[in-house]
């Protein structure tokens, strides 16, 4: 007999990973589908949003464990008079998250945003690994290589444990939501058209009287910022964090394979590429024999790039051309 | 032709690339309404003094004034927002744009431009928006690229890039546009159109132009005064008939005992 209600509830906890990934590939999607900022350290962002968020949430270190770190938020249980009947901790931890990597990558960008692409790309790949290794050695900050744990549930009390997935799967969907309109809402303004601008040429935007400086470092920040509040999102739904979370592998570079393949450019390809890649990358574990092996899974993601790349080279939904409104 | 002040004026303008002196000296003004002709040698320094000008690069020593007040160690941004935009001599256009949001894209102070008010004031941005549209598709009639407005920018030929350099240089409502070699590749009925539309712009929107150009029939034909460049420095500066008599002009050019033409 199939059962049906486990493939349900698999199925669901798969959508919540695919939807927290399709907010780290949104804002991506500002920094290279729109901005052309060669990003390749998004496990930095991953990282701090998480940490930030994990921190301020989680009950302060038990002595008797022996514990390193010195600070935990225990967020939940001190804001219990405020709660009102909505978990406001939750909000403000995203908020936090958010502007946690918000202030990191205004300082990041301030040094580094008139770094041509591909030094840019390397440069942000290095302060990823350091923001990594700092984690993973400050244990006062974050309990090293031991993690956080005790990470609280959103609403956990609501539903039973078996079905929490379904209440966090809505979560998910909503802030994904939101985001998704207000990336949108950003990148149809002008805001976006003078980003677009300088993804296409930087010396013309500057001859357009534009302050490239300035627009890629606002770039910078809100997608940061994005990824943050994914890193947060992480963090709840996991439940533990550690340094090994946040290796360049599945933390960045799925990331960018979600994008390629869903359309750069394309805030719905973005979302649509992150539930592909990570459809296949879970769908292939179930794959008999050597198949399954997680190397080979990869692999195929490899596969599916390149095949994306050679027959639809913008991704499976492209940038969409604006069209002059109809005026005689 | 026009007697009008000088909006432009470049006073002792020098730029050295490592040991390099690529601009030594160099010294003209540019009189308000004005079709402006720079020409000389390859080599001469006349980009370069376009990059000058317009903030891309910073002078050694020397100065630039526009309408009277110094430009020169602005970044480009400002001095765009003076009222100086240039084209460049290979058209930079935003490939992945349509030849309309290369245009709307232009107008500084945009309220859009602002991203908490693109995100909390919609509709004033909308507003504004539209207006912008509206002006850009006007500009695209006058060059005629009209029919053209929803084509990506990178599928247009050499000359209608050219145009699209020209009709984003107009949206920007300019004082001084700045033109490298806007005939550059371009065929012999298009440029026609391309030098009448300068025309046109000098008389209905009192534009002052500086232009680079190559092609003689053209700066002869378009030009007063012509600035003859040479090693960096200006050597002739005059009307088109005393420029082709000059016998300095002659010998940049042709260099001493050379028979062929340039």
């Amino acid at each position: 007999m199939i059962d049906l209600l486990g493939i349900v509830d698999y199925g669901v906890g798969w959508a919540v990973v695919a939807g927290i990934y399709a907010v780290f590939t949104l804002g991506l999607n500002v920094h290279w589908g729109f901005t052309g900022l060669f990003n390749i350290g998004i496990a930095g962002f991953f990282a701090i949003g998480a940490y930030t968020s994990a921190l301020l949430t989680t009950p302060s270190p038990d002595t008797a464990l022996f514990e390193d770190f010195v600070f935990g938020g225990d967020l939940p249980s001190r804001l219990g008079v405020l709660n009102l009947g909505i978990d406001l901790w939750f909000v403000i931890a995203l908020l936090a998250a958010a502007t946690a990597c918000g202030i990191i990558a205004f300082a990041i960008g301030f040094l580094t945003i008139r770094l041509k692409e591909d030094y840019l790309a390397i440069t942000t790949l290095g302060i990823a690994e350091t923001i990594r290794l700092v984690f993973l050695n400050e244990g006062w900050l974050a309990n090293g290589s031991r993690g956080l744990y005790n990470i609280p549930k959103y609403l956990g009390g609501l539903v039973h444990p078996e079905h929490y997935n379904y209440l966090y799967l809505i979560v998910v969907l909503l802030v994904l939501g939101f985001l998704y309109i207000a990336v949108s809402r950003a990148i149809n303004s002008p805001w976006g058209r003078v980003l677009k601008a300088i993804r296409e040429d930087e010396m013309t935007a500057q001859a357009s009287g534009k302050n490239v400086a300035l627009f890629k470092l606002q770039a910078f920040v809100v997608g940061a910022c994005i990824m943050g509040v994914g890193g947060a999102l992480y963090a709840h739904n996991i439940r533990f964090v550690s340094p090994i979370t946040f290796d360049p592998l599945m933390a960045t570079f799925v990331i960018w394979a979600m994008l390629m393949v869903g359309g750069s450019g394309n805030n719905k390809g973005a979302i649509l590429g992150s539930f592909i890649v990570w459809g296949i990358w879970a769908g292939t574990q179930f794959l008999p024999g050597f198949l399954s092996d997680p190397n080979i899974r990869l692999l195929m993601i490899g596969v599916l790039i390149v095949g994306v790349m050679l027959f639809k080279p913008g991704g499976i939904l492209g940038e969409e051309r604006r069209f002059s409104n109809r005026v005689t | 032709m026009a007697d009008g002040h000088p909006i432009l004026e470049v006073r002792d303008v020098v730029k050295d690339f490592d040991g390099l002196r690529a601009v030594s000296g160099c010294s003209f003004q540019v009189k308000e309404g004005t079709i402006t002709g720079l020409i000389g040698p390859n080599g001469a320094g006349k980009t370069t003094l376009f990059n000058l000008i317009t903030g891309f690069l910073r002078c050694s020593s020397g100065q630039i004034l526009f309408d009277g007040k110094r430009i020169d160690g602005l970044p480009p941004h400002q001095v765009f927002r003076r009222g100086v935009v240039r084209t460049f001599q290979i058209p930079r256009e935003l490939k992945r744009m349509t030849v309309l949001e290369n245009l709307m894209v232009v107008p500084s102070d945009q309220i859009g431009e602002n991203l908490l008010k693109a995100w909390l004031l919609p509709w004033a941005v909308s507003r504004q928006e539209k207006d912008t549209q509206e002006k850009a598709l006007d500009i695209l009639k006058y060059t005629n690229l009209f029919a053209l407005r929803d084509e990506y920018a990178g599928n247009l030929s050499t000359g209608q890039k050219r145009l699209l350099e020209f009709s984003r240089a107009l949206m920007s409502e300019p004082w001084l546009v700045l033109l490298d070699e806007p005939a550059a590749g371009v065929n012999p009925s298009l440029m026609n159109e391309l030098a009448d539309h300068i025309v046109r712009a000098v008389n209905d929107l009192g534009v002052t132009f500086l232009v680079i150009e190559h092609d003689m029939n053209l700066v002869m034909r378009l030009c007063d005064p012509i600035i003859v460049m040479s090693d960096g420095v200006t050597i002739a500066e005059g009307s088109p008939e005393s420029i082709q008599q000059d016998p300095k002009v002659l010998e940049a050019y042709l260099g001493y005992g050379r028979n062929e033409r340039t």
